[in-house]
């Protein structure tokens, strides 16, 4: 199956390895992805923070560049651009907000925007994922991390349930690791204050982070770049502002499908990280003593 | 938040109420003060307006109190109270909302970095069509007056990879653009629809008009 591909301005740079562990994944389970010609960025928070017009106007653009390449699904792996794109096709399709004249905003609007976990989930399948991996991935206890905007405001994310998600455990699951049962999995970690606000993220971080060690978590599995760059850039601050030893690698969702599937940790980007992940991967093809039943 | 003393003298915006309701297209009246938006808050901790004592203040008019407030500067726009709220308000939006009148009145933000950190965000999106963290991080630290911010950080990204300052811009950068240029317009009428009804507003003090031209969003 084919699909539009918008990376996203953070895929092209601190989130690098989302964008190489995306395309690996999604290239081993048979989905085509083509990346939207000349997209623009999608405005992240700085724009419906300022303007609806201009939030509809940047994201809606490259839902009609996408419709123009002939495509009726786009996957935004980005948790933001996701949001922001479904939000716009959403506003498009109420008439709320127009394009330039030489965009089709009705064309936009019939877009159907897609997060990677229901890509995974919806295009991919669970049964599918399952039959294609060869290295479970046994050795691993994620702490499912969802943030906010994967799954909130519900009426545009359209996706699980808003309080309690589990299709990061599903994923999960069928790849042979054993996520943890915790309850941060959809508490803000401020990421968008980050710059502007360091000492509130920190605060924010040290909390969610603190929590999924106490659960016996090993690694944190994100699905955000904003999530992923601030537990692992403000980690360091974080345990020092809450005296724990904190030591997770908080790692993309693709890049542990990736390493189940058999892919290379280099061509997931796993050396890329801040806090060391790669460790991890002799740890993640360790069994268990008690092995936890694959498959979820 | 501290609530207005019975000796304090506040004037109330009779008109905020509904402009707030029109413009967010939330019914703020609806609110029935359950808290339940603020509970699950991550910054109601460290605000000076929690979200449900926001929506207080707007039922009451207490317009500059709002606008002035540093909570619709530290809200992440997690989205967790419009989640939650039992009435069905989207409190984000009314966030947004706060933040754009706030700026088109000229009203100073309490937390001046903010606004400015989306503006220079805005700014280069405008300029190339994409975000590049490279020119976003070191336009920011210098008009921080703190270059040095994040500086080490910044470093061992680039190391890592996680940097890229030369990212590609984009072609049809004309469209995105002209994208800017109706948006803007749209807002220079919003902003001129609020200041005629600043002018009726009892409560609005002197000076907040003159310095309505500097709360431009994205220039
Ligand atoms: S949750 Fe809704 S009804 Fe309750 S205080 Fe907050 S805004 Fe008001
Ligand atoms: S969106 Fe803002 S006000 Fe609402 S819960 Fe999140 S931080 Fe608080």
């Amino acid at each position: 199956m084919e699909v539009a591909y918008y990376p996203g301005c953070s895929l092209h740079a601190t989130a690098k390895e989302f964008d190489l562990s995306t395309r690996a994944v999604c290239g081993a389970l048979g989905l085509k992805l083509v990346e939207i010609e000349d997209w623009n960025c999608c405005g992240a928070t700085a724009d419906h923070a300022m303007s609806d017009d201009l939030a509809v106007g940047l994201a809606g653009r490259n839902l009609a560049l996408a419709a123009r390449q002939g495509m009726t699904a786009v996957l935004a792996p980005c948790a933001a651009c996701f949001g922001r794109l479904k939000h716009a096709a959403k506003a498009l399709a109420a008439g709320a907000g127009e394009l330039p004249d030489d965009l089709d905003d009705q064309a936009a609007a019939a877009v159907k925007v897609y997060n990677i976990l229901d890509a995974l989930l919806h295009l991919v399948g669970v049964e599918r994922l399952q039959e294609q991996v060869t290295k479970p991935i046994s050795g691993l206890r994620p702490a499912a991390y969802y943030g906010c905007l994967l799954v909130r405001p519900p009426e545009i994310a359209e996706f699980d349930d808003p309080e309690n998600p589990t299709s990061m455990e599903r994923i999960l699951g069928a790849v042979g690791a054993e996520p943890v049962e915790w309850y941060h999995k959809v508490e803000c970690c401020g990421a968008s204050l980050a710059v502007t606000n360091t000492p509130s993220a920190v605060r924010l971080v040290a909390d969610i982070l603190t929590h999924a060690q106490s659960a016996g978590a090993n690694c944190v599995a994100v699905a955000c770049p904003m999530c992923q760059t601030n537990l692992d850039t403000r980690q360091a601050a974080a345990g020092q502002r809450s005296g724990a030893e904190l030591d997770l690698p908080i790692l993309y969702i693709t890049e542990l499908v990736g390493l189940a599937l058999g892919l290379d940790p280099k061509q997931l980007g796993l050396g890329r990280h801040i806090v060391d992940a790669t460790r991890l991967v002799k740890v993640a093809f360790e069994h268990p003593e008690q092995p936890a039943a694959a498959g979820g | 938040m501290e609530f207005p003393r019975g000796d304090e003298r506040v004037s109330a915006d009779p008109d905020f109420l509904e402009q707030v309701a029109a413009r967010s297209g939330e019914k703020i009246a609806a609110c029935y003060q359950c808290a339940k938006c603020t509970a699950g808050c991550p910054m109601a901790a460290e605000t000076d307006l929690t979200p449900n004592q926001v929506m207080r203040c707007i039922q009451l008019g207490l317009r500059d109190r709002v606008l002035g407030a540093s909570g619709i500067w530290t809200c992440t726009s997690c989205t967790t109270c419009t989640t939650r709220c039992p009435r069905d308000i989207d409190l984000a939006r009314v966030m947004d909302t706060l933040r754009a009148i706030a700026l088109e009145s000229g009203v100073k933000p309490a937390q001046p970095q903010v606004p400015l950190f989306y503006r220079i965000f805005l700014g280069l999106v405008r300029r190339g069509g994409r975000q590049n963290e490279v020119p976003l991080m070191a336009a920011y630290g210098l008009m921080t007056r703190n270059p040095f911010k994040d500086l080490l950080l910044g470093q061992r990204m680039f190391l890592k990879g996680k940097l890229n300052p030369f990212g590609p811009k984009v072609r049809n950068v004309e469209q995105v653009r002209r994208i800017f240029e109706r948006a803007e317009a749209r807002s220079r009428d919003a902003r001129k629809s609020t200041r005629d009804k600043s002018e009726r507003a009892p409560g609005t003090p002197a000076g907040d008009r003159e310095s309505a031209e500097a709360g431009e969003a994205w220039k």
